[in-house]
């Protein structure tokens, strides 16, 4: 059987999972599809949440972005695994108990205003429409790399899928079909990390591989890699970084804008008791656990199989670096992987110095006294996960599995991140503030059409890629963080702050935050129009844009608080809301109001 | 009435400081351990690089599952012991 039709089988088997689940999971009302009716099991709740969380960004790209960035990129694994510890204890056991749907249903209640009902539906919007961007073009790259279909085509069988399960099930059908995709990612991902280790280093567990001794070497694995690294002139693998102002802020506002997403929270609303929200984010964090703690062995091991494939002297016990370094490989003698992703476009191979070899290396290094004339393999970093199987040797059905995997994680955030743009449209905009009368059968209409609507704009974007589309960290972290987070936990933990506060503070921590990233990223991302060149030295104290959310989110604090503190105290009726909501007891009434 | 008012406010600060617990331990191990006290634990060697490396890669995330288990048993635990559990 031909690659393509492996891969055609895995994707297409898959597919007929995520139908039938569909057909199985329609809703019948509009808690079937705001919430999933709320009896869904903590377990199975946390394992569609790992679905609904770990994006194609976290399967592609993660690995990438740890093999490159070494122990600095690890912010990217504190950040988005330490926010379920915040969400846990912080905010979701409270929001459950509120009872409602969504996200901007609490904010407007609890702050008794509109206005923030509405700040926080427009908050809502940018950011999970920015980041289902990234899904909608990451499905059309799988698609097209491993089903030989053009990007455009791609996308849109992945909006024909998610429509049918989202539309007909909303997030009872999407729950379902997250467990499902959560099974196919997770196993695509681990399969070929565990090979790749026990090649590397005996070990088949790769969080352990990683911290033992590698094989071929007798060498520890990071001390090799360091070894094997420093001699081609790039920083040390596990070196330390000097701004750690800059690395504390960014890993805080990756955690604040991960409490802070809509599409995660709102999953905590589909289990039946507060407690079950608790312990459903430890699940969460327990599958979702499963793929990071891979992803750095993965990032690792990947990263020094590519540069002891292209300078074999290097894989062994070295005693001088400067000698081992002589003889990189000739391209004709490349492996067959190298040749089948440079079909893609993302390896490329120039030919600086006419050697006939590969150089790879770190530019900023100086090497021209061996006679190299620049790097001369440019390896995209996306391709490290994707390509894993084929640099391992793997057999052909693993390769279609990875297919499977990359669309189920990129299908299954796009399901999420679509419930809460719709379900914000049609219950918080629609119910709540333009028709209160609509029928139980209007609003489940309106949520559809909403679903659809949400699914068009998405492929449209996702077929003319905006500018902003490339910053999901700045703009949906920034304003999750910033905006959201904040005012859910003051509404939470304080009875004192008022809808002026709240709005005030929302406001002031969006806007400082937005003009903090567009001074340094150009005016809505627009080339050009940046008023400072980003680079560190123009930096604020060092902070980077990326890392402002976590100063936004302390502005939000401080100007709600100073705010409301001169304004009149909340209403009783609200005083007592946010009473209950710190209790568990009632839960079951809350629901159903 | 008014016994069920200090009732459930010894509830909320018993959480609150459970809470406070279990935000220490959380950035103790990943500002703390795996960026700002990494330097401190560079002479602990771990698998070929330092402690503080582990914790930046693995041992926060590890800590992390565990705080929100132990959160979640002890509240279990306490809405029994004030009788506010569902």
């Amino acid at each position: 059987m031909s690659q393509f039709a492996i891969n055609l089988l895995f994707v297409g088997a898959s597919f007929a999972v995520y139908i039938g689940i569909a057909i199985w999971a329609r809703a019948g009302s509009t808690k079937d599809f705001y919430v999933a009716g709320g009896g869904v099991h903590p377990i199975t709740n946390g394992m569609a949440t790992a679905a609904d969380w770990m994006s194609a960004a976290s399967f592609i790209s993660m690995a990438g972005l740890l093999a490159s960035g070494g122990y600095a990129n690890s912010t990217f694994l504190m950040g988005w695994t330490g926010g379920y510890v915040i969400l846990a204890m912080l905010l979701a056991p409270y929001l459950r108990k509120f009872g409602k749907f969504t996200v901007p249903d609490f904010i407007g209640d609890r702050f008794y205003s509109n206005t923030a009902r509405l700040v926080a539906v427009i908050c809502l919007v940018v950011a999970s429409v920015t980041y289902v961007i990234g899904q909608m073009t990451g499905a059309g790259v799988a698609f097209s790399r491993f089903l030989e279909v053009s990007n455009t085509w791609g996308i849109w069988i992945a909006a024909f899928i998610v429509f049918l399960y989202a539309v007909f099930g909303g997030m009872k059908g999407i729950t379902y079909t997250q467990v499902a995709q959560y099974v196919v990612l997770i196993i695509a991902y681990t399969i070929p990390a565990v090979f790749i280790a026990l090649e590397l280093t005996g070990n088949p567990i790769p969080m352990f591989g990683m911290f033992s001794t590698h094989t071929e070497s007798g060498v520890p694995l990071l001390t090799k890699l360091d070894e094997v690294v420093n001699a081609l002139g790039f920083r040390d693998y596990t070196a330390d970084v000097d701004n750690k102002l800059n690395m504390v802020l960014f890993t805080m506002s990756l955690m604040v804008g991960t409490a802070g997403l809509p599409h995660v929270i709102i999953r905590f609303f589909t289990v039946p008791k507060v407690a079950d929200a608790r312990w459903s984010a430890g699940w969460a964090l327990v599958f979702i656990a499963l793929l990071y703690l891979t992803a750095p062995a993965v990032g690792s091991m990947a990263r020094l199989n590519l540069l002891t494939t292209v300078y074999p002297d290097m894989a062994g016990q070295v005693e001088n670096y400067d000698e081992a370094i002589d003889n990189p490989i000739l391209y004709e003698e490349r492996p067959d992987w190298m040749r089948t992703w440079e079909e893609t476009g993302l390896i490329t191979y120039t030919d600086k110095n006419n050697d006939d070899r590969i150089q790879l290396y770190n530019e900023a290094a100086d090497f021209s006294e061996r006679g190299w004339e620049g790097s001369e393999l440019d390896v995209n970093n996306d391709i490290l996960v994707l390509a894993n199987p084929e640099i391992a040797n793997l057999p052909g059905w693993v390769i279609g599995l990875i297919a499977a995997g990359g669309i189920a994680a990129a299908l299954s955030t796009a399901a999420g991140l679509l419930l809460a743009i719709s379900s914000a449209i049609s219950h918080d905009l629609i119910k709540t503030m333009i028709n209160p009368k609509i029928s139980e059968k209007g609003e489940m209409l309106a949520a559809r059409i909403s679903m659809g609507g949400a699914i068009l704009l998405a492929t449209y974007l996702g077929l003319n890629p905006p500018g902003f589309a490339a910053q999901t960290v700045a703009l949906a972290f920034g304003i999750a963080g910033a905006s959201l987070f904040p005012v859910l936990m003051m509404g939470i933990f304080s009875k004192r702050v008022n809808s002026k506060g709240a709005v005030a503070g929302m406001l002031s921590g969006l806007l400082a935050t937005l003009l903090y990233i567009f001074t340094y990223l150009g005016w809505f991302f627009v080339p050009g129009t940046e008023m400072l060149a980003n680079t560190q030295e123009n930096w604020i104290l060092g902070i980077s844009p990326l890392s402002f959310g976590a100063v936004g989110a302390m502005i939000n604090f401080a100007v709600a608080f100073a705010v409301s503190s001169v304004t009149e105290e909340p209403p009783q009726e609200i005083q007592d809301l946010v009473e209950s909501v710190r209790y568990p007891k009632g839960a079951g009434i809350a629901l159903d109001h | 009435m008014a016994e069920d008012t200090s009732n459930a406010d010894a509830y909320w600060k018993a959480n609150k400081r459970l809470i406070g617990g279990c935000l220490a331990v959380w950035a103790l191990v990943s500002y703390g351990f795996a960026i700002l006290l990494r330097p401190l634990l560079a002479g602990i060697p771990v698998g070929g690089t330092d402690l503080g490396f582990w914790f930046a890669q693995q041992g926060s995330i590890l800590t992390f599952i565990c705080i929100i288990f132990f959160y979640a048993w002890k509240m279990n635990r306490l809405d029994k012991k004030f009788g506010l559990g569902e």
